[in-house]
């Protein structure tokens, strides 16, 4: 048995750390999350260079051609950085619905682009309150244009192109949905950017106006495909808030060590190391999990969609549960703009909600094991 | 990233298999994989007796004690033939609880610090289960503390005398041998007048008496020692060193990997896939489903967390010190999972015959079992304490009785 990653993929993982601690400081993080620069650019140039924006899209379209596995990897580090740029849009949802459903000519035109960092794409679901179900999908497709309005969409702003969900039958079933992709230099959208949880990764309204779209995939396959994107992109998100969650934890841990108060290290008072201890718990549960949904994910087994649904809810969990008493471990310097802890607490809670919040994943998990039981 | 055996595990893996196969009591099989926490007992056997029987049996074609030295009784196997012999023994495996202590505690104990010929002639019994084993180390002054234990042991020629009493000493009742750890100086800090010895159970005055526990069951003894004597040679390490050698003993208590921990989540799944709630079957409730998804994920958590400890024993290496999490987090599930469970049930959930109750009131045994799993072999507390000092590497507590003399500490809390 090995149920790990292996020795390239490790040396992969460090590298990545050594990139992003150069790169990508709370301080370089911070001109993002103060608002003076929708994204870091520099950071994204780089990103392409060392070649992880297409470490998962094959050679023929411009990538490195390696796996998922290294994806996740390079995901793990993205989250413990706080890095921010349009990553998980990019590379999780957009690049993926491409790879699963994409015609030779739209793979052709996007993934090297998305490879060399010469293209953001975001995947546009959401229309407001809800969870992912095609009820929610109101946004109409039809004689090649679309019309209606999405948000929240991850990095909308700065996209410039997008996976768009569009209703194109009105039977109440899954058929009822497909997938677009749009060019959004192309104009016939009016983008307005929303302020959110988590200023370091922007949220958008996009408002479609008879804006012309091609179809990617087949029509009425698009839920189902959509499916498959969120399972993937829940286990790579998993990732990136296991490293988070590490990195959190990493914070309370070194600050219980250095804080004196009533004369002694505060990481000598039972209430604080049982509380940090329980982050180690929360953080090893999340990890495990992730592993199991990075090998379902690398091998496509059927086990990816179970997998994906309990990566995606313990890592979650785990994540929240770090950022959160990091901050209470800090205490009032915790509660301060100038300490980092919030960067987290802030990209833990907007990444709760992303692909669907808990809840909803909760409610997939046990419908997941029971098909699996049944079948 | 795989869940594949190398060929000689495969190998190695179809050998045990065929094996268990060929000589398992199958006829006990099922109620076996149906037992969960609280309720392990055969209907028509006693499980002690078939418990035995089936150590002996593997014993004699050497599958006892896999990971031991054959000389002692084992089978000289590397760490992860040990944790696929687990896998493959699956539901007959817990008919080695009677055993645990001994196998995982005393004898590495004895294998560390015993004499060469006592090693030979007491080990080999000790893993054929034709002796029971047992430990000695808590008191009703120490718990937790289990420096702060009292039993004293004074020498007196080639001998040593031992007054005192212990208590929470699983399967004394049945033991046939125990390691001892006695207060030896209680004129020094309290960790360094401890010394360690083995014993027959079945020496003068040694009384054992059954503790009837909180679920009403009795586990746990209390055990009285009244001028029980000791020969020089049955001490384990130095005189004073008993506190090392305990550690020794504690550490292989924590790292049994691959058993699995018991979380009542299997047994809760299969619960609510057939219940009937007034409003439909409980799977569907959106409630029912989002407590089942949280424990599901701390279930597939630790399982996952076990692959990966057992991936770096089948690599050679150390697991890390993530495998540290199981006990913690199955303990106080198993709890709540039971609560959950009688909570569906309402009003009838307070029966607890197997008659009257659901499911043959599995889950009622379970809620009564749990509150144990959470003390022993480590408190809740006990165990945060070890991830918070020896993984994230926090200081240790404060310990105000740390260079003070045993017999002047404090003995009362108030008045």
């Amino acid at each position: 048995m090995n149920f790990d990653f292996s020795d390239d993929q490790k040396q992969l993982r460090d590298q990545a750390r050594k990139f992003l601690a150069e790169k990508c400081s709370p301080k370089a993080v911070r001109i993002v999350l103060d608002g003076k620069a929708p994204y870091d650019k520099e950071l994204w140039k780089g990103l392409a260079e060392m070649g992880f924006l297409g470490v998962a899209i094959p050679e023929d379209f411009g990538g490195a051609g390696a796996g998922h596995l290294e994806l996740c990897v390079i995901a793990e580090e993205m989250g413990r950085a706080n890095a921010p740029v349009p990553f998980s849009s990019t590379v999780y949802l957009a690049a993926e619905a491409l790879l699963i459903a994409g015609s030779d000519a739209q793979k052709k035109k996007w993934l090297p682009a998305i490879a060399a960092g010469e293209a953001i794409g975001t995947l546009a679901l959401f229309e407001g309150k809800g969870n992912p179900s095609p009820k929610n999908v109101k946004l109409t497709a039809a004689n090649g244009v679309l019309n209606g309005v999405k948000k929240p969409v991850a990095d909308g702003a700065i996209a410039d192109f997008a996976v768009v969900a569009a209703r194109t039958g009105s039977s109440g079933r899954d058929g009822d949905i497909s997938l677009f992709v749009v060019d959004l230099r192309d104009g016939g959208v009016e983008v307005k950017s929303l302020a959110n949880l988590d200023p370091t990764r922007g949220q958008a309204e996009i408002n479609f106006r008879d804006c012309k779209a091609e179809p990617l995939g087949a029509a009425g396959e698009g839920w189902s495909i959509l499916t498959q994107v969120l399972d993937r992109a829940a286990v790579l998100c998993a990732f990136e808030q296991v490293g988070g969650s590490d990195r959190a934890l990493e914070m309370g841990r070194d600050y219980a060590l250095d804080r004196i108060a009533f004369g002694r290290q505060i990481g000598s008072f039972q209430a604080v190391k049982h509380m940090l201890a329980d982050m180690y718990v929360s953080a090893t549960l999340a990890r495990s999990n992730s592993y199991y949904g990075a090998w379902a994910l690398s091998t496509n087994a059927a086990e990816l969609p179970e997998a994906a649904a309990a990566a995606r809810i313990s890592a979650t969990q785990a994540f929240q549960h770090c950022a959160k008493n990091n901050i209470q471990v800090h205490g009032g310097m915790g509660f301060t703009w100038e300490f980092d802890c919030h960067m987290y607490y802030r990209r833990a809670n907007a990444m709760a909600l992303g692909l669907g919040s808990l809840s909803y994943w909760e409610d997939q998990l046990i419908d997941r094991m029971r098909k699996k039981n049944a079948a | 990233m795989n869940f594949d055996d190398t060929p000689q595990e495969a190998e190695f893996r179809a050998t045990a298999r065929a094996w268990i196969a060929a000589n398992a009591p199958k006829q006990y099989e099922e109620e076996l994989r149906k037992s969960s926490l609280g309720r392990t007992q055969l209907k028509s056997a006693n499980i002690l007796e078939v418990a035995k029987a089936w150590q002996k049996k593997k014993a004699d074609a050497g599958w006892a004690c896999l990971h031991w030295p054959k000389d002692y009784g084992g089978r000289g196997s590397s760490p992860i033939e040990r944790v696929i012999w687990q896998q493959e023994e699956g539901p007959f495996g817990k008919l080695s609880g009677m055993f645990i202590i001994g196998h995982g505690m005393c004898g590495p104990t004895m294998m560390a610090f015993a004499r060469e010929e006592h090693k030979r002639s007491y080990l080999p019994p000790l893993a054929s289960g034709e002796k029971v084993w047992c430990q000695l180390f808590s008191e009703p002054a120490g718990g937790s503390d289990v420096a702060g234990l009292r039993t004293r042991a004074e020498k007196d020629g080639d001998e040593w005398v031992i007054n005192g009493q212990k208590i929470w000493t699983s399967g004394a009742h049945y033991s046939d041998y125990g390691i001892l750890l006695t207060r030896t100086d209680p004129n020094v800090a309290k960790h360094k007048g401890l010394t360690m010895f083995f014993l027959d159970m079945k020496s003068p005055g040694v009384e054992v008496r059954p503790i009837k526990q909180a679920s009403g069951a009795s586990d746990f003894n209390e055990v009285y020692f009244t001028n029980v004597r000791i020969p020089d040679h049955q001490r384990l390490g130095e005189v004073n060193d008993g506190w090392n050698v305990s550690l020794t003993t504690l550490m292989n208590e924590r790292m049994s990997i691959g058993a699995g921990v018991s979380t009542g989540f299997p047994e809760l799944l299969d619960y609510c896939s057939s219940l009937m709630l007034d409003d439909g079957p409980a799977i569907e409730d959106r409630a029912v489903r989002a407590r089942l998804a949280n424990w599901a994920v701390k279930a597939s958590g630790l399982r996952y967390t076990s692959m990966r400890a057992i991936s770096a024993l089948s690599k050679g290496e150390r697991p890390g010190p993530e495998n540290s999490i199981g006990k913690l987090v199955a303990g106080s599930m198993i709890q709540d999972v039971a609560t959950y469970a009688l909570d569906l049930q309402g009003a009838a959930g307070v029966f607890s015959g197997p008659e009257d109750a659901e499911v043959a009131g599995r889950f009622q045994a379970m809620l009564l079992r749990a509150p144990g799993t959470r003390v022993e072999g480590g408190t809740d507390e006990i165990m945060r304490n070890i991830i918070a000092e020896r993984v994230l590497g926090l200081p240790g507590d404060i310990r105000v009785d740390k260079d003070v003399p045993f017999n002047k500490t404090p003995t009362k809390g108030r008045g």
